[in-house]
């Protein structure tokens, strides 16, 4: 399960960073959330795999470490946020600049 | 608590005089010479117990878990200082005011000069050296702006940038040396460092301790090689030179000499660069300041020398050479601060500072010229004058140095420097007074204003009653600050000025009688300087030094943030990449040898799945409505991977969270083009390949590390501490509205900030739909079908209940504030897609900007609440109460909390969403009357 892990992890950063490196916004937006799931993901298994143990307290029970999940859960809301941010962003530089390229201009 | 008084009062006159300076230009005089009297006289009452050998603490624990505190010091060193500073502050004061032209802004001037006044004292006063540093900082930056007082003129201005470098850069290092310090002795309080001499010298960095402070020093009282700025600087009107530029804060660095002789003085090292750099200095200052024309020039370079000589006694490193460099400091400010005063009325009076103008104005201003002789002979060494006995104590010091041996040629090098101390004094006294008649003067040149020329005969009165009874004036003063300096008993000495016939008196004869020498030879000595050194200039080397930082700068600014976004990403990735590679080099084999997981079919399918999406979407990206399809996949089954790994509430977060982002690409797709275009080379897509790859690998290497080895987590204490301590069951919402409370509080507050500036970002703009899809389809004006807008009416309410148990029952099982935010989100947001903004937007308020304002106030407020009740930030309390029907209940202040998560969520998710929802009904391509929407 670990490997699987390690494997998704990467392909989401390599897929990530490929299209973080593109020319256009829209892209480059799809590339953004890729990274974030991926670092989500990472934060998240940093608390190890647990299967079926969630840290609700109940009696005699083992639980997963709550702590990564806490920092993820927000961490997804900021993600949505930074998101939103950015795609406004480029639908407002596509309005001021008439192009959705990421530097404004049309490359040569 | 007078001490620190002190130091503040100059601060406060400051407001005070800037503000008096807009009623009237004399007020703001008054007001400053107030303020410097105020402050005088507050020192006044503790001189007899520091007089008597006390050092005077003052201690306030500022940031006392950083080792930081707040703690002023008065003793002998610090006392001549301040009174120094203030008495030779109320004089420019009033120099100042008659010095100033109508045109000057006074209460500018004044300010200005007050802040200077309150860091230099703050130097001179404080017992933490972190604190010195920042007043030191401070004595920089009200010297820029003196310097650049007249900022019309781009002489000041240049001047006064070159100080700030250099200066500035200099505290820099002495900053870093301070902290070097402050580590060998244990302690940042100078009382620890003073007594800790022996450990700071023996200590393997006390070179480079000593290197760092050194560059801080020199830079600050213009040692050679940083000595050119003080010549620019004389850019500044006359009193700030007379006050900054030669009476203080170029005595700082020689003060810091002084006050740290204890703790780092009595090694080869000390007495190699203190010593060396303050020779050349002195040297250099002397026989350049014979050939400035300008007479503040010739001051500056006499003022480099003066600095270099006081320099020097302190490198020789014995007491006794001490005790002459603090003395030297006081006859210094006194007769330095007079002539340029003297020089300021030249100026001020005859329209000229160009000594191959200015002849023969004995006739013209004979008081003045009286007056400015005083004080350039007490420059010169002559006898019966201040600067004589402690020039001949420097004499003395270097004949005692050469014959015990070490340095046999100082003495020959120090009777040089005097010589040419000489020279340039005669020149002063004869270029300016006598030689001839004025050439070609601006205006006739007449005596200043009376109160204009007190200044100058309380400065040269000193300067005479020390040279003919230096027991009795300066005596007890220079014993008192001497050993405060020394941390030791005083060695002897004897102040008077006859000693008999000694080497010492035979070179400060054959000084005076060179002087004359080099005097009368001077115009064959001018055309080999003119021909020879003197087109040797440190401002050209440092100019060259300036274009080539700042093209470095440019050049590396290009290289890694020139303005393509592609560009700055790469460099980003590349550089995360290389120190991540290095960091973890050699951290021992890949894989640890902690039990694994096993592998279940269903989750290797789902794995599989997601990389097929997410390859799918990098290879469709062109595509781009296809490309958000995979993408939501992937997000999809990240969801599902934290149900399986035992977290139900992130789970829940991913799956709303997944919709709002769907719905809102699809908005801005509309608004885009719906294809990219191929626009890279090929090459750059491989090299781009190239570093996808890795990144990846490398993620995948560093996961595959951290989850085959065994960890510790502090969980167990979340854990154990979630139903005693936060009254909830559900640990993870605990740790969000309780145990760390205050990072929700920053993270709501960082989403509000991105909402508002979405709203601030969408407003006014105005984008042009497409009329028909990329393939050409017209849209289809079925908007909202029946079916579902029917459905999802009826579903409102059930999803608004569903919103508020998932709220409330937060704190003990999956749920809480964020999941309940979104989901009410989203179940607003299914009435927009179903029933069309006009219908849904008639009955529903589209403002939403208070409702995240109103969230962040409440979970601000209920942090502060704990504050009423005397507890810290955010503390949470519960209780549980016994409702009807509904039975036991739970009741805590987290929950009030997590309200206000829920209702800034809730905002910030619709407030983006349905600002651009309305963004597309304000940019339909056709008009919405009469489309089935207004029907619906």
């Amino acid at each position: 399960m670990e490997a699987l892990i390690a494997i998704v992890i990467g392909t989401l950063t390599a897929c990530g960073v490929y299209l973080s490196l593109r020319g256009r916004t829209f892209p480059v937006v799809l590339g953004l959330t890729l990274l974030s799931y991926a670092v989500n993901l990472f934060l998240f298994v940093m608390g190890r795999l647990t299967i079926g143990q969630p840290p609700i307290i109940r009696d005699g029970a083992s639980y997963a470490d709550p702590l990564p999940q806490a920092l993820v859960l927000t961490a997804i809301v900021i993600s949505f946020g930074m998101t939103a941010f950015v795609v406004i962003l480029s639908l407002r530089a596509r309005a001021e600049m008439g192009n959705d390229h990421v530097d404004g201009k049309e490359s040569e | 608590m007078t001490i620190p008084l002190i130091v503040l009062i100059p601060f406060l006159g400051a407001a005070l005089v800037a503000w008096a300076g807009h009623h009237g230009r004399l007020r703001s005089a008054f007001a400053a010479a107030g303020t410097t009297l105020g402050a005088l006289l507050l020192l006044i009452p503790s001189i007899g117990e520091v007089m008597q050998g006390a050092t005077l603490l003052w201690q306030f624990d500022w940031l006392a878990a950083a080792g930081l505190t707040l703690s002023f010091r008065l003793d002998g060193l610090g006392l001549l200082f301040s009174l120094m500073i203030l008495v030779i502050g109320l004089l420019v004061i009033l120099y100042a005011r008659y010095y100033l032209s109508p045109n000057d802004p006074m209460g500018r001037f004044y300010a200005y000069l007050l802040l200077f006044q309150g860091s230099m004292l703050g130097v001179v006063l404080s017992e933490n050296i972190i604190q010195l540093v920042i007043f030191w900082e401070l004595t920089s930056i009200s010297s820029f702006m003196l310097i650049s007082y007249w900022h019309h003129r781009d002489d000041a201005r240049e001047g006064a940038r070159m100080a700030l470098a250099i200066t500035g850069a200099g505290g820099l290092a002495m900053l870093a040396g301070f902290i070097l310090l402050g580590e060998i002795a244990g302690s940042y309080e100078l009382s620890v460092i003073l007594q800790s001499g022996d450990t700071i010298l023996n200590h393997p960095w006390y070179v480079p301790t000593l290197v760092l402070i050194l560059l801080g020093v020199f830079t600050k009282s213009a040692q050679f090689p940083f000595h050119f700025w003080l010549p620019h600087a004389m850019a500044a009107p006359t009193p700030v030179s007379a006050y900054l530029h030669s009476a203080t804060m170029v005595k700082a660095g020689v003060f810091l000499l002084a006050r740290l002789f204890p703790a780092l003085s009595g090694s080869f090292e000390w007495t190699l660069l203190v010593g060396g750099a303050g020779l050349l200095t002195l040297l250099l200052g002397a026989y350049t300041a014979l050939f400035k024309h300008d007479l503040k020039g010739l001051l500056a370079y006499s003022t480099i020398s003066h600095l270099g000589l006081i320099t020097l006694l302190f490198g020789i490193g014995t007491p006794l050479a001490a005790v002459a460099g603090v003395f030297h400091i006081m006859n210094h400010a006194t007769f330095k601060a007079s002539l340029f005063m003297a020089a300021g009325i030249i100026d001020h009076e005859a329209g000229s500072r160009d000594m191959r103008k200015l002849n023969g104005l004995w006739k013209y201003m004979p008081y003045t010229a009286v007056l400015a002789m005083v004080a350039a002979a007490a420059m010169a060494g002559v006898p019966l004058l201040n600067g004589f006995l402690s020039k001949e104590m420097f004499f003395a010091k270097t004949v005692n140095i050469s014959t015990e041996g070490m340095i046999p040629w100082l003495p020959m090098f120090a009777t040089l420097a005097g010589a040419f101390a000489v020279a340039y004094s005669l020149r002063f006294i004869h270029d300016v007074f006598f030689n001839g008649e004025p050439i070609d003067l601006p205006k006739t040149p007449h005596e200043p204003p009376r109160w204009m020329k007190v200044p100058v005969e309380v400065l040269v009165v000193i300067c005479l009653a020390v040279g003919i009874a230096p027991a009795w004036t300066f005596g007890p003063l220079l014993a008192t600050a001497a050993a405060a300096t020394l941390q030791t008993d005083l060695p002897e000495y004897s102040l008077s000025i006859w000693h008999g016939v000694n080497p010492a008196l035979i070179m400060s004869m054959v000084a005076l009688a060179a002087g004359g020498l080099i005097y009368a030879l001077r115009r064959p000595l001018f055309r080999w300087h003119d021909l020879t050194i003197g087109r040797i200039d440190a401002r050209t080397f440092y100019q060259w030094l300036e274009q080539a930082l700042f093209r470095g700068a440019e050049w590396l600014n290009d290289v890694l943030q020139r303005a393509t976004l592609q560009r700055m990403v790469l460099v980003l990735v590349l550089a995360s990449g290389t120190l991540a590679f290095f960091g973890l080099w050699g951290f021992g084999p890949l894989g640890g040898e902690v039990q694994l997981t096993p592998l279940d079919p269903i989750s290797l399918l789902a794995g599989v799945i997601l990389c097929i999406a997410a390859l799918g979407t990098v290879l469709l990206h062109r595509q781009r409505l296809l490309a958000l399809l995979l993408l939501s996949v992937v997000g999809l089954i990240v969801a599902l991977s934290f149900v399986k790994f035992s977290a139900p509430d992130l789970a829940l977060t991913q799956l709303s969270v997944e919709v709002v982002t769907i719905v809102l690409l699809l908005l801005a797709l509309y608004f885009l083009p719906a294809r990219t275009p191929v626009e890279s080379s090929a090459g750059r897509r491989g090299r781009d390949l190239l570093v996808a790859t890795a990144a990846g690998l490398g993620a995948s290497a560093l996961t595959w590390a951290v989850l085959t080895r065994p960890y510790e987590s502090i969980a167990g204490f979340f854990l154990e501490n979630s139903v005693p301590g936060g009254g909830g069951t559900n640990v993870v919402n605990v740790i969000l509205v309780d145990f760390r409370g205050f990072d929700t509080l920053g993270e709501i507050t960082v989403l509000a900030i991105a909402a508002i500036g979405i709203f601030a970002l969408l407003e006014g703009l105005r984008l042009t739909a497409p009329e028909t899809d990329s393939s050409g389809r017209r849209w289809s004006w079925d908007l909202h079908p029946v079916v579902m807008a029917s459905f999802s009416r009826l579903l409102l309410p059930l999803a608004l209940l569903v919103a508020i148990f998932v709220l409330l029952r937060g704190h003990n099982l999956p749920g809480g504030g964020f999941i309940a935010g979104l989901i009410t989100a989203i179940a607003l947001i299914t009435q927009y897609l179903a029933n069309g903004i006009a219908w849904t937007g008639s009955r529903m308020s589209a403002r939403l900007n208070p409702m995240i304002g109103i969230g962040l106030l409440i979970a601000t407020a209920t942090g502060l609440a704990s504050w009423v009740f005397g507890y810290p930030f955010l503390t949470s309390t519960f209780t549980y109460l016994h409702w009807p029907l509904v039975g036991k209940f739970e009741v805590a202040s987290a929950m009030l909390f997590d309200l206000g998560v829920y209702l800034v969520v809730v905002g910030v998710t619709l407030v983006i969403l349905l600002q651009l929802g309305h963004l597309h009904d304000v940019n339909r391509p056709h008009s919405t009357a009469g489309s089935p929407e207004e029907d619906a």
